[in-house]
């Protein structure tokens, strides 16, 4: 490829949601930009493909999202999730900055839809894309091809090559063969590391080898690595990651939301010794699905099985999966792989525990166990009829927390407290600034966005210095 | 139940684990009346699949939207799967039933028909007329003209026994579609829903955020032109049956002045069909392939190239009047229309009674859910 042409005012590296709003912010300032996308193009896009809203601030109804959700409910909402590990500057400006995002999704192309059925609980706070994450990418993608934003597929960017505080140049792999490509400013928007096996197992230990990564096999981390190596100044905590329990069957990457199970608390969980190991009622579902990935991690062999029977067939979403259906406990156990005698003991011991009451599918209703350990504290329904259903669980990692640290510009921090003078992060790959432990649904795509925007239009007025 | 339907075909396993990931991932429920309609389920019976393919509407947004379409290992492409089940539902149901082995190869069926009909139409005629009366100028005078060529019972009779068995043929294909995709019954107002979505081809248009016509970008080109060519021949039809009815019953003989409700209508009729048909035919071939069924391109473009011709020389005929090619251009365009009429219940055009019937049952369902 002819290298004078790889000289841009811009170049962004990624290829999701953070990285086409910079791209499409630095563009319509009058930047020329490369985009520089790790993935295939039908593969774009990383875990942002995946996702299905953006949880926005808004003073009155807007035409997806009902009621008002204000600076202040929402700053709550965000510290309730993380227990205090934000920052709050950042935060509101993230917050406030919301209210714009959905007016320039829409001018991109996106639609939006009403929430999802299932989901109604976010119909005040979150506003849903009509077809999902992939179909925001395709408008965000198509408006950047036709401001004349330059996207480079299957393009890996390996290290960028930084001299005192200013990025001097990429190097990057493209389609095979090595390139070196020169932006007056580089936007990093490559995400997480989550899908870099090797460096959640530095964490996690040789268990991280049984995590499924629900999104993306492209983020890799290794923009994120090269820059902390570099002097960089990092935040979030490097052993966290955002873990639920998807169905044990789901591809190793890119299983997305349709691998997730909703059965858990109708359920009782128990390991590969048929033994269970937490309280499945313990609140309701939304509020403890993000516990569950880390519980079956902690399991041997990383794996889990969730057992219902027929009563509780249709309390929950369907599976993406066949649910394993036999019309005993023991073929149940058989067919899962599991000790026959030992389930059995643990399904009557279960069933012995619990005690009558009223079941409430919709709400937390009291049905509990007694002498049992771990206890049930809602839900607990006694599993009695045929047929008996299982589902394997195991661990799906969504993201990882660990970022680079920026201030209110999307300019990226040195260790040293310096700022770097052509370098801006959004997305992912900063998010730890404001998301330090936790999540808030919706709050991904906020971050990206916002982010997004501000270092597109940082960038572009740099170039113009 | 025979052995033959016991073994699921590709098209069905396909369609049965396209919805089970939808049904659990749902992103695409804003598009289309599918999802919701999916979503009433947990398991997917035979005859639910083949309602969803025929209340599909081929739109594809769902294909550009889904994080599992291919090369991701699920490999969804409902937009596909659908058209080759919908083309199954057709020849399964079709009366008598081993016509149904029609739709196979319906590309050919479509063009034999097309060859046949005009064959057919020269052949006789040339057998049984002289070639000065096929060559001659003949007089535009009612009672004359066309009818010296080929006689008036002669086509009257023909077209009634074509279109009565096509009739017959639908009807009974329909009833069986409909007693098999598991409907009970329905109420006027569904009725009228059903109409509605269907004479506005809504979920050919996204819900209103128009649709994928050749790529992941939304227009609504495909819905207008269907819109032409579906509006176009059913003017064609009422032009038709008008003159049926002023030559038949009240005794004003064909052919009409250019002035006339009848041939007004066949203009206009004419130029819709030809702009949608000569449209929808160009947005196919422009148009992304990933998301299309090859194998049905041949039916496809068979029914909307022989409505095109049948339009094509239906004006033709009425620019060559009083000419010696009339004549001949009659034949043709005869011959057109006796094929277009012997393959109505075996090619695609049966669609859009199938649509209309899973536009029905939709209504029905929805209007239950609340
Ligand atoms: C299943 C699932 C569902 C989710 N649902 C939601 C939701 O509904 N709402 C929400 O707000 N959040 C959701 N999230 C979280 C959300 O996906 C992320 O917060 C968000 O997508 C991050 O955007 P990003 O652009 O920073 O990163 P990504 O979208 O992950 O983009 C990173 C990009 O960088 C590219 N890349 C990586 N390394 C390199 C390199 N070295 N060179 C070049 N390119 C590189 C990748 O290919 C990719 O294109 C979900 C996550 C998952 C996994
Ligand atoms: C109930 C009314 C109807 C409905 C709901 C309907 C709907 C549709 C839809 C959604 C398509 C595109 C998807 C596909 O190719 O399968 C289509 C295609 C087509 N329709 Fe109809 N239709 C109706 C009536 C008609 C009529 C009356 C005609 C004929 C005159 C017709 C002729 C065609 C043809 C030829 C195509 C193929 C065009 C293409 O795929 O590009 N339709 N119809
Ligand atoms: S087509 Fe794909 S994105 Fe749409 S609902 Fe189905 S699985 Fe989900
Ligand atoms: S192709 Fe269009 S009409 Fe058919 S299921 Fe997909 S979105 Fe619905």
């Amino acid at each position: 490829m002819d290298q004078k042409a790889l000289r841009y005012d811009i170049v962004v590296i990624g290829g999701g949601n953070a990285a086409l709003t910079a791209a499409l912010e630095a563009r319509l300032a009058g930047a020329s930009v490369l985009v520089l996308e790790h993935a295939p193009k039908a593969m774009r896009g990383g875990n942002s493909r995946h996702t299905r809203n953006i949880r926005a601030m808004h003073a009155a109804p807007t035409s997806v999202l009902t009621e008002s959700y204000l600076e202040d409910e929402y700053w709550d909402d965000l510290l309730r999730v993380t227990g205090g590990q934000t920052d709050e500057a950042l935060a509101r400006l993230t917050i406030r900055a919301t209210q714009e995002a959905l007016p320039f999704m829409a001018r991109c192309g996106v639609k939006f839809q009403p929430s999802l059925t299932g989901t109604l609980s976010l119909s005040r706070t979150n506003a849903f894309f009509l077809g999902g994450g992939k179909a925001l990418l395709n408008a965000y993608y198509a408006a950047a091809e036709a401001l004349g934003v330059e996207v480079l597929y299957d393009t890996q960017v390996t290290e960028v090559a930084i001299d005192g505080r200013r990025v001097r140049r990429l190097k990057v792999v493209c389609k095979g063969f090595p390139l070196e490509v020169t932006g007056k400013v580089v936007i990093a928007a490559s995400g997480g590391f989550q899908a870099n096996i090797e460096w959640l197992k530095q964490a996690w230990g040789p268990q991280a080898e049984n995590f499924l990564i629900r999104g993306t096999p492209y983020a890799q981390g290794r923009v994120l690595r090269n820059l902390l190596d570099q002097g960089i100044a990092s935040v979030g905590d490097p052993t966290q990651c955002h873990a639920v329990a998807i169905d044990g069957r789901a591809p190793k990457f890119d299983g997305g939301i349709a691998t997730r199970l909703d059965c858990v608390p109708f359920s009782i969980v128990v390991n590969k010794h048929g033994q269970r190991f937490y309280n499945e009622g313990e609140d309701v579902w939304p509020k403890r699905y993000a516990i569950w990935g880390r519980l079956v991690a902690q399991q041997p062999d990383q794996v889990a099985y969730s057992i219902i029977d027929s009563q509780a067939e249709k309390l929950f979403m369907p599976s993406v999966f066949p649910a394993i259906k036999a019309d005993s406990i023991a073929a149940l156990a058989e067919k899962l792989g599991l000790e026959p005698a030992a389930l059995e003991a643990t399904v009557a011991a279960y069933n012995a525990a619990c005690v009558p009451g009223d079941f409430y599918s919709s709400r937390l209703d009291g049905v509990h166990t007694q002498g049992l350990e771990p206890p049930k504290t809602n839900w607990a329904r006694p599993i009695l009829q045929a047929p008996f259903i299982g589902y394997p669980l195991r661990p799906g990692i969504t993201f990882t927390y660990l970022g680079v640290k920026v201030n209110e510009r999307a300019e990226v921090i040195m260790q040293d407290g310096g700022v770097m003078e052509n370098l801006y992060a959004s997305g992912e790959i900063m998010a730890g600034s404001i998301l330090g432990k936790g999540y808030l649904a919706g709050f991904g795509m906020a971050i990206g966005t916002v982010f997004g925007r501000i270092a597109g239009k940082e960038a572009a007025r740099n170039v113009q210095r | 139940m025979s052995s033959v339907e016991m073994i699921e075909s590709p098209a069905m396993a396909d369609s049965r684990r396209a919805m089970e990931v939808c049904n659990a991932c749902r992103y695409c429920e804003g598009f289309c009346a599918v999802f919701p309609a999916m979503e009433l389920h947990r398991d997917f019976a035979a005859g639910d699949l083949s309602y969803l393919a025929n209340l599909c509407h081929g739109c594809k947004g769902c294909y550009y939207a889904c994080q599992y379409a291919p090369p991701h290992e699920f490999g969804i492409n409902v937009a596909r799967s659908f058209a080759l089940l919908r083309q199954e539902s057709y020849a399964e149901h079709a009366w008598p039933a081993p016509l149904g082995r029609a739709f196979a190869r319906n590309g050919l069926v479509t063009s034999l028909a097309m060859a046949g009909g005009i064959a057919l139409v020269l052949l006789l005629t040339f057998l049984l007329q002289s070639p000065g009366t096929i060559f001659g100028v003949l007089p535009v005078t009612p009672g004359a003209g066309f009818y010296l060529i080929i006689p008036k019972a002669v086509m009257t009779l023909t077209a009634l026994a074509a279109g009565l068995f096509a009739v017959l043929a639908m009807g009974m294909g329909l009833a069986s579609y409909w007693r098999a995709s598991g409907t009970r019954g329905w109420s006027v107002k569904d009725l009228r829903q059903a109409c509605k979505d269907a004479a506005s081809l809504r979920y050919l248009g996204g819900n209103g955020h128009g649709c994928n016509d050749k790529d992941g970008s939304f227009s609504t080109t495909r819905r207008h032109l269907h819109h032409l060519m579906a509006y176009g021949f059913l003017l064609c039809f009422a032009a038709t049956s008008v003159g049926a009815f002023e030559d038949l019953i009240l005794g004003w003989p064909a052919p009409y002045p250019l002035l006339s409700l009848p041939v007004l209508l066949g203009l206009a009729g004419g130029i819709g069909i030809i702009f949608g048909c000569a449209g929808l035919l160009w947005v196919k071939l422009q148009a992304d392939q990933e998301p299309q069924a090859r194998e049905l391109l041949g039916a496809d473009a068979g029914l909307l190239l022989l409505l095109l011709l049948i339009a094509a020389t239906g004006l033709l005929l009425l620019a060559l009047r009083g000419t010696s090619a009339q004549g001949v251009t009659l034949c043709v365009h005869l011959g057109l229309v006796l094929g277009f009429f012997v393959t109505m219940p075996y090619s695609k055009f049966v669609h859009g009674l199938y649509r209309f019937a899973a536009l029905l049952r939709n209504a029905r369902e929805q209007r239950e859910a609340g």
